[in-house]
């Protein structure tokens, strides 16, 4: 041990004199799709350029899923990276408490994240026992309902400006052929529609009670009985959309097969790519257009302990850079997500991405579901919601007794 | 297996425990690795199934609370379903197919290799290969009910990846498709050594071909059948990857499988404690199938 220390003490002696010590950071993320990999680079050029440190890329393909199994084995495994993401949330939460991430509460104080950072709940769900041990990146929200103008218009009905007269414009679509409701199979996606018709049918309160108290009385109640109720309607809706990826669903709103989609905001870059404008050729409802909320899920990155002075430095140098203003306009214009930080002006942004600004400024938000359950309990509601989505036998009441029971356990 | 050794072993030293010493020696490392490994492994997975360890292992102690939410949750008793339905309708089909197609190769046709060698290629694929080009083949937009629809029958349909009382089906033709090579190819190994002799006595005795099958060849193959059935029931233990690659436990929950259900636990869930017990869950029902088995191999070596 005596000798190792000595060893490493001798090389730092060494680098320290060599002026500047250029360190490769490497930096895990699962962003791999187009727009994802742009949004990345810009973070990996402004790196490069502002500090003598380089950016070792290691992206995980396949999904966060994938990924985090991967990112997590290595920091446990004592192999860990210079930096990494995870969602908003407690997806690191037990990697924190077990001491494994380095503390970023001086650097936190010293540039005052928390007057800018905002809302400011991202930063609690970096902190633990009042120690920061993140830096939060992005915002992306799940309240959007995206609507194909051209499907309606082949329908001869108006655009539904919300989810009753989305409800109500359903039959005509389905006599004109169309789907109603684009939504594709996997577990995430029906989880996060149901999420999303919670806060916008069962109102805040009820939602925050479930979700924040855990409360099962309120989720046993009528609050949550409508919910369930809509959730069967949207089943019926979206029993002929035989898709598995989001990307393919909301392909089918692009291509006016499908009325709408429940999806959060990542799925505008796809009405981009395909080269419609919003407000002409689809329209974004947040909130379902009932109540106008974001939830502010995202991505956060931290910064395993390395034991190594250069290293430290150099994680510390890319958290700050990451934060910075510069960092946040470049990374989430091409992201399509919204900045952390209340202190910067997004003009270029597009119509929808706009709207969640102006939502966002009023601090109509809540907290991410990732943010107040643990992912065991999102696990098990999971595989609740892609049964009750699946199977057309599945009653409302069944499903919401076993919701009350998942909510009752939850942690 | 150092019985074995031993038997061919030179002059005798004295002490019994330095008789082949070397190989011995050799020996400990495989041992050790073995032991700690596998043994090690298992009991510390038995022992954290006794926990409510999350992301990281911790002994605090839930007594059987993991064994409780499992067997309560109905993800889990949907996939012990579904491994059992598989289970037992690929285990008599790989195993009557496999037969059935040795006993067709070794009947002397001509291109023997040619159709040995077209059996076995699906072995040669991973499964998740196998589940990607099944997925695409039973796909309504593009694949058999599409073509079929083509040629004029507008009213096919055949889509049992997106029916949940059909997509065990669909399972069980790619299962079938990857892996009755194999046990084609082991049958025909067995076929093979049953001496030409046994066949000529058969055929003097005027006994027809099918019987001397069913009453001659295939008890005399018992060992044989022993080994396949032993890799085809291990194989279908583990069905993971197949599912993963065409369906990912859709529609809904309804093609879920043991095995992914501890892989989701464990490290998408972060719930060790819950993964363990279902994983100790598994490791019961390999017991059961192998104890038997072991035990007879050992009761016949002793014979």
């Amino acid at each position: 041990m005596k000798k190792t220390l000595a060893l490493l003490a001798s090389t730092s002696l060494i680098s320290v004199g060599s002026a500047a010590f250029a360190v490769d950071l490497e930096v895990t993320h699962w962003w791999t799709s187009g727009g994802e990999a742009a949004a990345v680079a810009e973070f990996a050029r402004l790196f490069n350029e502002n500090t003598e440190h380089n950016w070792v890329d290691g992206a995980i393909a396949g999904s966060g899923g994938t990924a985090r199994p991967i990112m997590i084995g290595r920091i446990t495994g004592g192999d860990p990276m210079g930096a990494t993401q995870f969602n908003h949330g407690r997806q690191a939460e037990e990697l924190v408490e077990a001491g494994l991430m380095l503390d970023l509460t001086d650097l936190a104080e010293a540039e005052g994240w928390r007057d800018f950072v905002n809302p400011t709940s991202l930063l609690d769900s970096c902190t633990l026992d009042g120690r920061i041990y993140c830096v939060p990146i992005n915002i992306h929200s799940w309240q959007w309902l995206w609507l194909s103008h051209k499907a309606y218009e082949d329908a001869g009905v108006p655009v539904p400006t919300n989810w009753d007269e989305f409800v109500a414009a359903a039959p005509a679509l389905e006599e004109a052929g169309k789907i109603p409701l684009a939504m594709g199979g996997q577990p995430w996606q029906s989880n996060g529609a149901f999420g999303v018709m919670a806060i916008a049918l069962a109102g805040i309160e009820a939602w925050e009670a479930v979700h924040i108290d855990q409360n099962a009385e309120v989720a046993a109640g009528p609050e949550y009985a409508r919910v369930f109720e809509a959730a069967a309607q949207a089943r019926a809706f979206s029993a002929r959309s035989n898709v598995q990826d989001w990307n393919q669903a909301t392909n089918l709103v692009i291509t006016g097969q499908a009325g709408g989609q429940i999806m959060g905001d990542w799925a505008q870059g796809e009405f981009q790519v395909a080269g419609l404008v919003a407000g002409e050729d689809y329209s974004c409802l947040p909130g379902l257009g009932v109540n106008e909320i974001i939830s502010t899920g995202g991505d956060a990155f931290y910064f395993p302990k390395v034991n190594n002075p250069e290293v430290e430095a150099a994680q510390l140098e890319l958290a700050s850079l990451m934060i910075s203003q510069e960092a946040q306009v470049a990374f989430n214009l091409k992201k399509g997500s919204l900045p952390v930080r209340g202190d910067i002006d997004l003009a270029a942004a597009n119509d929808c991405m706009q709207k969640g600004l102006e939502i966002l400024a009023t601090g109509a938000i809540l907290p991410d579901a990732n943010q107040t359950f643990s992912p065991d309990t999102q696990g098990q509601i999971e595989d609740l919601m892609v049964e009750f989505w699946n199977d057309p036998n599945f009653s409302a009441e069944e499903a919401q007794r076993l919701y009350v029971e998942i909510i009752a356990s939850a942690d | 297996m150092s019985r074995a050794r031993s038997g061919g072993a030179r002059a005798r030293p004295p002490i019994r425990l330095f008789r082949n010493f070397s190989s011995k020696l050799a020996a400990i490392p495989m041992v050790l690795v073995g032991l700690g490994v596998f043994v090690g492994g298992t009991i510390w997975t038995i022992v954290h199934s006794f926990t409510d360890s999350r992301l990281l292992p911790r002994l605090r102690w839930v007594g059987f609370d993991q064994y409780e939410r499992l067997w309560s949750t109905r993800r889990w008793l949907v996939s012990i379903e579904n491994l059992a339905v598989y289970g037992i309708v690929s285990l008599v089909l790989t195993m009557c197919l496999g037969f059935l197609l040795a006993a067709l190769l070794d009947r002397k046709i001509r291109y023997e290799d040619t159709f040995r060698t077209i059996f076995l290629y699906p072995f040669a694929l991973s499964f998740i290969v196998t589940g990607l080009v099944w997925q695409w083949i039973l796909n309504p937009e593009f694949g058999i009910q599409s073509i079929v629809r083509g040629l004029g029958i507008s009213g096919f349909n055949f889509d049992p990846l997106y029916n949940p009382d059909l997509v065990i089906i669909g399972l069980l033709i790619a299962g079938l498709w990857q892996g009755t090579g194999l046990i084609m190819v082991i049958m025909l190994a067995g076929l093979r050594g049953i001496d030409e002799d046994i066949w000529k006595a058969c055929r003097v005795d005027g006994i027809p071909v099918w019987k001397t099958y069913v009453v001659v060849i295939i008890p005399m193959m018992k060992p044989v059948f022993v080994t396949a059935l032993v890799l085809v029931t291990s194989g279908i233990v583990k069905l993971y990857d197949l599912v993963v690659a065409m369906t990912s436990g859709g529609p809904g929950i309804s093609s879920e499988v043991p095995a992914k259900y501890v892989y989701d636990t464990l490290f998408t869930r972060q719930n060790l404690g819950q993964g363990f017990a279902a994983s100790t869950m598994m490791l019961v029902t390999v017991a059961i199938i192998l104890i038997p088995w072991a035990y007879m191999q050992f009761r016949e070596k002793r014979q």
